[in-house]
């Protein structure tokens, strides 16, 4: 019961996206140009992400969505414009960005010939983790993720949604304040994308932002907030029904759809 | 006696060490069905189609096309059969013309004689013709590699998971081609992890764990679903979490998934109906709930058959 109320309070945060953007955005992108040579990936990006969003982030392949995450995540340095993130510079504080979040993608996240506790004990080591909230922790993952029996398994002989659902565990593992998930959920079985879209509820609930991106369309509708990028600019964002109404589409799907048939 | 039969496959097995990747799996395709693999990664559906390829050998059971054995008459069948690999894998160094007319040459023919193949295909790529394969988008590398895997004119093609990675607008531009192909005859074997591409198919077999789960039409497989299925729809996505969480606590309901904007709940057939899952959401505090019985989706049969495995 006591895990109930938890929810139901910080659930007040989340109830309206209005009562989300009184508070300091987490995420403050202004005019964001990246530029490779004369080509320009990124073209003045504007946008805002709020503490416990679920902010989706999708596009067509090659419309600018990596280059954009790499520098919010501190990785790359813009070409000109504004970026902070969690309340650091992306051009000089880079390095303080890359502490205070945490990233996984589909591709690669854990190391397959290292066993389950050492990749813990790999993270816990980069974020510098103490000792004792790490032996802290890492029971309460295990016995979360029904690992247990699992600790000196190689992670490369987990099952794929096993493997997933641990490396998004130790994307959080240090509470960055957002984390990033490139397409997290490919090729799982449908049954498992869903449980691990619960557990990225359960996250967002505990106030970490979630900025993710998805080839599923129906998973852009479980995003508060979505942003579709073409041709290295935003041409939509807002809440899905809010885009759903503005493109006269009953689908994600179709929204997509006609953003992509009106650029043709 | 007339076998209208392309593909078929009789209890094949293949384990690699301990894992057993296929559990004996028996398929038959027609000539000119576009046919679909569904299911995720890890289910079966890449080795299935390296057997039939003749790029690995069963362990245990039969394989046919056009009534050549996979392997006995493997030659043969590399001449009848296009394969696209679900890893990009033309010549990145070669030119998008180049690759063409290396894979029309290997086959023993020119980009000519079955350019009516490929003609709606690789106009579209043909402004790139002199760029590098490597060079060219996610998208256009896949209509090149789709018209490299035509132009011998096979009577079979094979594509595994042809458009995973891909976004929406390429994803059904793709599947556009796909129909057009088979509306020329040719028997199509289409592997894919998203659910919803099982309704382009003519008939599907979904897959998990190396076993087939179902075959049938698209539209029959939606029909078999036992359960009685209510969809939930909630106004703001901010309410879904602790909508999921009380659904999973009331009595009499199997199972509870989010879907797009709404929330799946199913129920047996007299267990449950609309009125009291709005009543009990609304008693517990949810505001704007509405409850309607839906038909199931592929996704929906899908879920409902792996518990059904697991239990």
């Amino acid at each position: 019961m006591a895990q109930n109320t938890k929810l139901t309070d910080s659930n007040h945060c989340q109830l309206s996206i209005v009562n989300c953007q009184l508070r300091a955005p987490i995420i403050e992108v202004k005019n964001l140009v990246k530029k490779f040579g004369r080509f320009v990936a990124d073209d003045h990006l504007t946008f805002d992400v709020y503490p416990g969003e679920i902010f989706g982030f999708l596009g067509a392949n090659g419309a600018g969505k990596t280059t954009a995450i790499r520098m919010i995540c501190g990785l790359l340095e813009p070409t000109s414009g504004e970026l902070k993130v969690a309340g650091f510079d992306g051009y000089h504080e880079r390095e303080k960005i890359k502490r205070n979040i945490g990233y996984m993608s589909q591709k690669f996240s854990l190391y397959e010939d290292l066993t389950v506790y050492e990749n813990i004990r790999l993270y816990a080591g980069i974020y510098g983790i103490s000792r004792k909230v790490r032996l802290e922790k890492t029971d309460e993952l295990l016995k979360k993720l029904n690992l247990e029996d699992s600790r000196d398994k190689l992670v490369g002989g987990l099952p794929l949604g096993w493997k997933q659902k641990l490396a998004f565990s130790l994307a959080v593992f240090h509470s960055p304040k957002v984390v990033f998930l490139d397409e997290p959920s490919g090729g799982v079985d449908p049954l498992t994308r869903r449980t691990f879209w619960d557990l990225i509820y359960e996250v967002a609930h505990q106030g970490i932002t979630i900025f993710v991106t998805t080839h599923y369309m129906d998973e852009a509708e479980y995003c508060d907030r979505v942003a579709i990028m073409s041709e290295g600019k935003i041409v939509a964002l807002d809440t899905p029904a809010a885009l759903k109404s503005e493109f006269q589409a009953d689908s994600m799907d179709g929204v997509f759809l006609k953003i992509a048939r009106n650029k043709e | 006696m007339i076998e209208p039969l392309m593909i078929k496959i009789a209890n094949i097995e293949k384990s690699y060490g301990d894992l057993k990747a296929l559990k004996g799996i028996s398929l038959e395709v027609e000539k000119g069905e576009l046919f679909g693999l569904i299911g995720p990664d890890g289910a079966g559906k890449t080795t299935l189609m390296r057997i039939l390829v003749t790029l690995l050998l069963p362990d245990k059971g039969f394989a046919s096309l056009d009534g050549l054995d996979v392997v006995a008459d493997f030659r043969k069948i590399r001449l009848m059969v296009g394969y696209m690999p679900g890893r990009f894998s033309l010549y990145q160094d070669l030119t998008v013309e180049e690759n063409l007319q290396f894979f029309a040459t290997v086959f023993g023919g020119t980009v000519k004689k079955n350019y009516h193949l490929i003609k709606d295909i690789y106009s579209q790529i043909e402004p790139f013709k002199n760029r590098p394969a490597g060079k060219l988008s996610g998208g256009m590398k896949q209509k090149l590699a789709l018209s490299c895997a035509l132009i011998h004119a096979p009577k079979v093609l094979i594509l595994d998971e042809p458009t995973t990675g891909v976004d929406a607008v390429s994803r059904k531009e793709f599947w556009e081609m796909l129909n057009n192909l088979r509306k020329m005859g040719i028997t199509i074997m289409v592997s894919t992890p998203y659910m919803d591409e099982a309704n382009l198919c003519d008939r599907v077999a979904l897959f998990q764990n190396g076993n087939v789960l179902s075959v049938d039409t698209p539209k029959n497989i939606t029909n078999s679903f036992s359960r009685k299925l209510l969809s939930v729809k909630i106004e703001s996505t901010a309410q879904r979490f602790e909508t999921v969480n009380l659904l999973k606590q009331l009595k009499g309901v199997d199972s509870v998934f989010s879907f797009g904007d709404t929330i799946h709940v199913t129920c047996g057939q007299k267990d449950m109906d609309e009125n009291s899952i709005r009543k009990y959401l609304m008693a517990k505090g949810q505001q704007n709930v509405s409850v309607d019985e839906i038909s199931a989706s592929i996704e929906d049969v899908f879920m409902e058959l792996m518990q059904k495995v697991d239990n």
